[in-house]
């Protein structure tokens, strides 16, 4: 188990510092960062001493070095554009979208999972074909333009909630939070449905096939036989069987949320960290992406690992077939 | 289904109910400012925002006249040096008092080389402290429109700056951030209560402010919201009161509402196609915008009343001269656009020998009003008449490198005269030859001997209308030339809700909330 | 409904047309409607997307053919609509139908080109993976974890705002294709390399490969006769769910700016520059793309999840 442990954990570490080097790549060479820092008026003498300052031309490993030294510290310098601290910027963004992704991830489970039981057990009844009609609709529409289209129907044209931004927050020491005011949550409901669609489509997909597994095995069949109510084997014993992958796909796919909130950040203008990122791809500036990257790929790489720890202390089976 | 719907409306109701406050201005912008510090960032809407925090010595009338802020008088004392009388009693949002060593600090901050703002007062020598209250500025001209640059530089307080290790501008490559990024110690109306950036800025009322508020905001709500369309659906829908930056195309349709009243007027930013003046292009190849041929028959080939109609839905001013009506300097004579002519353009670029001839154009999206749509559209007029435009168009921060250092064929400018308010802005710093303070928006490379002794001789020019006689004379040799082609003075409109009773917009189109009223 | 279709081989050997008709694929696409409804609106959309230089009134890509006096006409069936511009025209005077159908050309040239590219590269470092194993097993996939550890959509969004700023700007327009297909296939190819490594090995242990190992076989007709055919069902059902995501983030990343030009706008594009005027009146430039996009990945959706259930007795 320890070697298991150890080995999983080396593996993250080496992933981790490959994503670095990318995000290292991508601050040194996309790019002269000394023309991208320089204001129009500077001489070229203030230029070169800013690139030596910079550490510019040193040799590439210890650049590297530096980088990584300075990105396990969580210092990825300032932004080109506002000057700020990357890692503080990144902070104040984090909170919102980590609302976000989490009440996207509970909204998909709240509802992904009751239509995924409905479509298994009444297989071939016309609404349940449409459910995987529809499901396939929602993972065909672009998260933009379901953004779009929930702005255009229920912020302009209901006015029922606000089309923008994350309403009055709440700031708990260093995270800020939008949950403790009415305004704060009627402003999350819209992001987080668009943010969701996509996932709740996984879902229901995910716990229909389970549980149409589940329910073609022999020990439901037995309990059907001994005369178990049907309810009672859908969900004490189908449902609860199923349960597990679905956990952990919503593990897995965490991280993807958190990524794929920077298009719902960018329509429905919510300050989180993924319209940081998209805000410096457009103003070229390159600490914030590299920041932004590594912060992302450290949390998708953490659950990932978590999970694959969690599955090894489950099923010591997994143990020897992962390497 | 129907507990969502209860709880949608329920939700609706609490967030109605919490926007009544009436003496809250919530203000949504197409842009975020970039930084807290009125010295990091030569943007006229940066230094806009600030000055509702910020104050210079002087500050204008709302006839765009100089009258008296932070200073009560000046005079000249030598032929370059100006004398300033301070106001005293003025105090610091921290509690200090403003005096003579706050003048020199900020003074030594914004003229400091690496400060991006050090080209707004291009005549600007040194400071000496006189006595508490009164200091001695040093210029290199009489030129009596330093007062008007002065509007713009802002006075910070030097032991805050000293305490916080800011007593030079923010260094880009010291990987430190500055403390003026982030904070702010001004003498103006408002002080910064929060700000998260790209979300929310928020200003509230300083009690001890020096002057009489006209204004009754308590608060400041300042909101960034860069897609135009959710900008138009915020304010329709009540959760913003004002924006700046109301979109033409949406006009209409934001009229049409009871709620929602409409300013609009044209601005001050004249928009202008310029060339790529160089012996060649970046690349190597020849560079026929040398032919003023060539220049004449892009000159001909826009349809200036077309983009009027279209583009600019009737709104804009179309030039025929290279600064706005409201600009001293300008003469009504000049200001004749260009007659649409394709024939002649194509039988002009057939002269020059420039058919079929490619070069891109850079533009910015999020620069001038629709440049996107401007930029496409002139792209299309270039091709008709045989020359083979690309266009390049991507955000301000990648542009304005491109266009900065002279590697574009040609590019798009917009220019408001800012904060000097009189031609001579153009002049010096756009159609002069790039040399020290002169030109240093003279991207293009251009060398007009004959223009820039006309400059200088404005410089010199203490009678008022003599100078701008030069002035107009200088602007008419541009016009001749082709040196830049003016395209139009762009619409401004801001829009918002009728609860915003007293607003002011000038020309120049800068909030100036200090006199905003609302609800009353 | 088959009687008059003539088989074109000789009847002892049934022609290949004929044999698919009695395949299990076939049974099951004939019996699901939603399969029908994918395969006839995409052949549609393909169809007239390529023949799009042939029906459209006018070429978008070529600035001299706007015309600004008719930008914003409605759709010919409103008021004021013109003949020929069926769907309208945009803010620049570009016509919508051609600018939809031009539109529809490009996103599904680049999602065909990032499937087929990471298809081949996928493949075939899922082959060698596989069957040498060993070092270059570990290298490979160690890359292909560190790729899958970014989210795809970061990696994209990265690769093509990193490679535009690196191309010079004349090469910006024609490179931005490109780019797309290249930010799209770098974190896709990994999916077809795992299936067909894990394949690979299966295959390489069972006797046929042992014994065509003795003989001598080279390795690459041992990795292409056999063992790739043997992977091949599973590649097909990702291949076509691939396609449909490789539309969505080339339709994304435009939507984002950072993506197909607007000189040569795909979807994506036009829907991005639509989405200014939403408020203003001009609804078709932004409902009409959004409806071909939506079209566009809704049918080809349905074609792969009829050929998962299909493909995939599991489920069935």
């Amino acid at each position: 188990m320890i070697v298991f442990l150890i080995k999983r954990l080396a593996n993250a570490v080496l992933v981790m510092l490959a994503v670095a080097l990318l995000a290292f790549l991508i601050f040194r060479f996309a790019g002269d960062p000394v023309e991208l820092m320089a204001n129009e008026q500077m001489s070229q003498a203030d230029r070169i001493e800013l690139r030596e300052k910079l550490g510019l031309n040193d040799s590439f490993l210890t650049q590297y070095g530096r980088f990584v030294v300075n990105a396990a510290r969580g210092d990825f310098g300032i932004s080109y554009r506002n000057g700020q601290d990357v890692m503080t910027l990144i902070a104040e963004r984090f909170p919102a979208t980590m609302e976000l992704a989490l009440v996207a991830t509970i909204l998909s489970l709240l509802i992904g999972i009751p239509l995924g039981v409905v479509t298994a057990i009444h297989r071939g009844r016309w609404y349940s074909e449409g459910l995987q009609f529809v499901s396939i609709i929602g993972v065909s529409l672009p998260s933009f333009v379901v953004g779009i289209l929930l702005i255009l129907v229920f912020a302009v044209t209901l006015g029922l909630v606000p089309a923008f931004g994350r309403g009055d927050v709440v700031q708990l020491g260093w995270w800020s939070t939008g949950l403790l005011t009415a305004s704060g949550r009627a402003s999350l409901l819209l992001p987080s449905l668009a943010l969701a669609l996509y996932q709740i489509t996984l879902v229901m997909r995910l716990v229909r096939a389970e549980m149409m597994e589940v329910l073609r095995s022999d020990f439901v069949k037995f309990a059907r036989a001994r005369g178990v109510p049907r309810r009672r084997i859908y969900f004490r014993h189908a449902l609860r069987n199923c349960l597990m992958p679905v956990v952990t796909m919503t593990a897995m796919n965490f991280g993807s949320l958190i990524a794929f909130a920077l298009i719902t950040e960018t329509v429905f203008q919510w300050p989180g960290m993924g319209m940081l990122f998209i805000q410096a791809v457009t103003f070229l500036d390159m600490p914030v992406m590299a920041g932004y990257l590594c912060i992302v790929s450290f949390i998708f790489v953490t659950l990932n690992t978590l999970v694959d720890i969690a599955y090894a202390v489950i099923d010591p089976r997994l143990r020897d077939a992962t390497r | 289904m129907k507990l969502r719907k209860h709880l949608l409306a329920g939700l609706a109701f609490a967030f109605l109910a919490t926007t009544a406050s009436a003496e809250t201005l919530r203000w949504g912008s197409p842009r975020d400012i970039y930084s807290l510090d009125p010295y990091s960032y030569g943007s006229t809407s940066n230094l806009a925002f600030l000055n509702h925090v910020y104050e210079g010595l002087t500050r204008y009338t709302p006839e765009f006249k100089v009258e008296p802020a932070l200073a009560t008088s000046w005079e000249m004392v030598k032929d370059n040096v100006w004398r300033f009388h301070l106001r005293k009693g003025v105090k610091f949002q921290n509690g200090a008092d403003f005096t003579a060593d706050d003048v020199v600090a900020s003074m030594a901050r914004v003229s400091h080389p690496t400060s991006p703002l050090r080209g707004n007062i291009p005549a600007y020598v040194s400071t000496t402290k006189v006595d508490d209250y009164t200091v001695d500025i040093e210029v290199n001209s009489p030129n009596p429109l330093f007062l008007n640059d002065m509007t713009n530089i802002f006075m910070f307080d030097k032991d805050w700056l000293v305490d916080n290790k800011s007593e030079l501008p923010t260094d880009v490559g010291a990987k430190v951030e500055g403390y003026a990024t982030h904070n702010t110690n001004g003498t103006g109306p408002f002080k910064l209560e929060s700000r998260v950036p790209d979300s929310k800025t928020v200003l509230v009322k300083n009690d001890g402010w020096w002057d009489t508020p006209k204004h009754n905001l308590d608060r400041i709500e300042f909101m960034p919201i860069t897609s135009a369309a959710t900008r138009v659906a915020a304010l329709l829908s009540g959760e913003i009161d004002l924006t700046d930056g109301a979109p033409v195309q949406d006009l209409e349709r934001l009229k049409s509402s009871p709620d929602i009243k409409v300013i609009e007027r044209t601005d001050l930013r004249t928009v202008h196609m310029v060339f790529n003046r160089h012996e060649t292009f970046a690349d190597g190849r020849e560079n026929f915008f040398n032919n003023i041929k060539v220049r004449q028959a892009i000159d001909h080939a826009i349809d200036r009343q077309l983009i009027f109609k279209r583009v600019m839905r009737g709104k804009s001013h179309v030039a025929g001269t290279m600064v706005a009506p409201e600009i001293p300097g300008y003469s009504a004579e000049l200001d004749v656009p260009t007659s649409y002519d394709p024939e002649l353009s194509k039988k002009l670029l057939e002269e020059a020998g420039a058919v079929g001839k490619e070069f891109t154009l850079v533009c910015m999206n999020d620069e001038s009003v629709n440049e996107e749509d401007v930029c496409s559209a002139l792209v299309s007029m270039l091709s008709r008449i045989g020359l083979k435009p690309t266009l390049d168009i991507g955000p301000r921060a990648v542009q304005a490198p491109k266009r900065a250092g002279g590697k574009s064929d040609a590019y798009m400018i917009g220019w408001a005269n800012e904060p000097t308010l009189d031609a001579y802005s153009i002049l010096v710093q756009v159609l002069s030859t790039r040399e020290g303070a002169a030109g240093v928006a003279n991207y293009g490379g251009w060398s007009y001997p004959q223009l820039d002794a006309m400059v200088k001789k404005a410089a010199l020019e203490m009678d008022h209308d003599r100078r701008l006689a030069i002035e107009t004379e200088a602007l008419k040799f541009a016009k001749d030339e082709v040196i830049m082609i003016p395209l139009h003075q762009q619409p401004m409109a801001w829009a918002m809700s009728k609860n915003v009773t007293d607003v002011t917009i000038r020309a120049d189109n800068k909030p100036r909330h200090w006199l905003t009223r609302i609800g009353d | 409904m088959t009687d008059h279709v003539q088989p074109t081989t000789p009847p002892r050997q049934p022609s290949r047309l004929a044999r698919w008709r009695q395949s299990d694929l076939w049974w099951s696409f004939t019996h699901k409607p939603s399969a029908i409804v994918g395969a006839v609106m995409l052949t549609f959309l393909i169809v007239t997307a390529f023949s799009a230089p042939l029906i459209a009134p006018q070429n978008p890509f070529d600035p001299a053919q706007l015309e600004l006096w008719n930008s914003e006409l409605p759709p010919i069936w409103e008021a004021d609509g013109q003949w020929p511009y069926v769907l309208g025209t945009d803010t620049q005077g570009r016509d919508m139908l051609s600018a939809i159908l031009y539109g529809s050309r490009i996103s599904i040239l680049i999602g065909v080109a990032s499937v087929m590219l990471s298809l081949a590269v996928g493949l075939s470092l899922g082959l060698i993976a596989g069957y040498f194993g060993r070092f270059i097993d570990n290298l490979l996939m160690r890359i292909g974890d560190v790729l899958l550890s970014i989210p795809t959509i970061l990696i994209a969004i990265l690769v093509s705002a990193v490679a535009r700023q690196m191309l010079p700007p004349e090469l910006r327009d024609v490179g931005a294709a490109a780019v797309l297909v290249l930010a799209i296939t770098l974190s896709a190819w990994v999916q077809y390399a795992r299936t067909v490594r894990a394949q690979t090995i299966v295959e390489r242990g069972k006797e046929y490969v042992q014994a065509a190992r003795l003989l001598k076989t080279p390795a690459r007709r041992i990795m292409l006769k056999h063992i790739l055919p043997n992977t091949l069902t599973p590649i097909m059902v990702a291949a076509t769910l691939n396609f449909g995501m490789a539309i969505l983030t080339e339709a994304t990343l435009s939507f984002l700016g950072i993506g197909m030009p607007p000189s040569q706008p795909s979807l994506g594009t036009l829907i991005r520059l639509g989405n200014q005027f939403l408020f203003s009146g001009v609804w078709w430039v932004v409902l009409f793309p959004v409806i071909q996009l939506c079209l566009l990945v809704v049918s080809v959706n349905l074609l792969g999840d009829w050929l998962r259930d299909a493909l995939n007795p599991k489920l069935r």
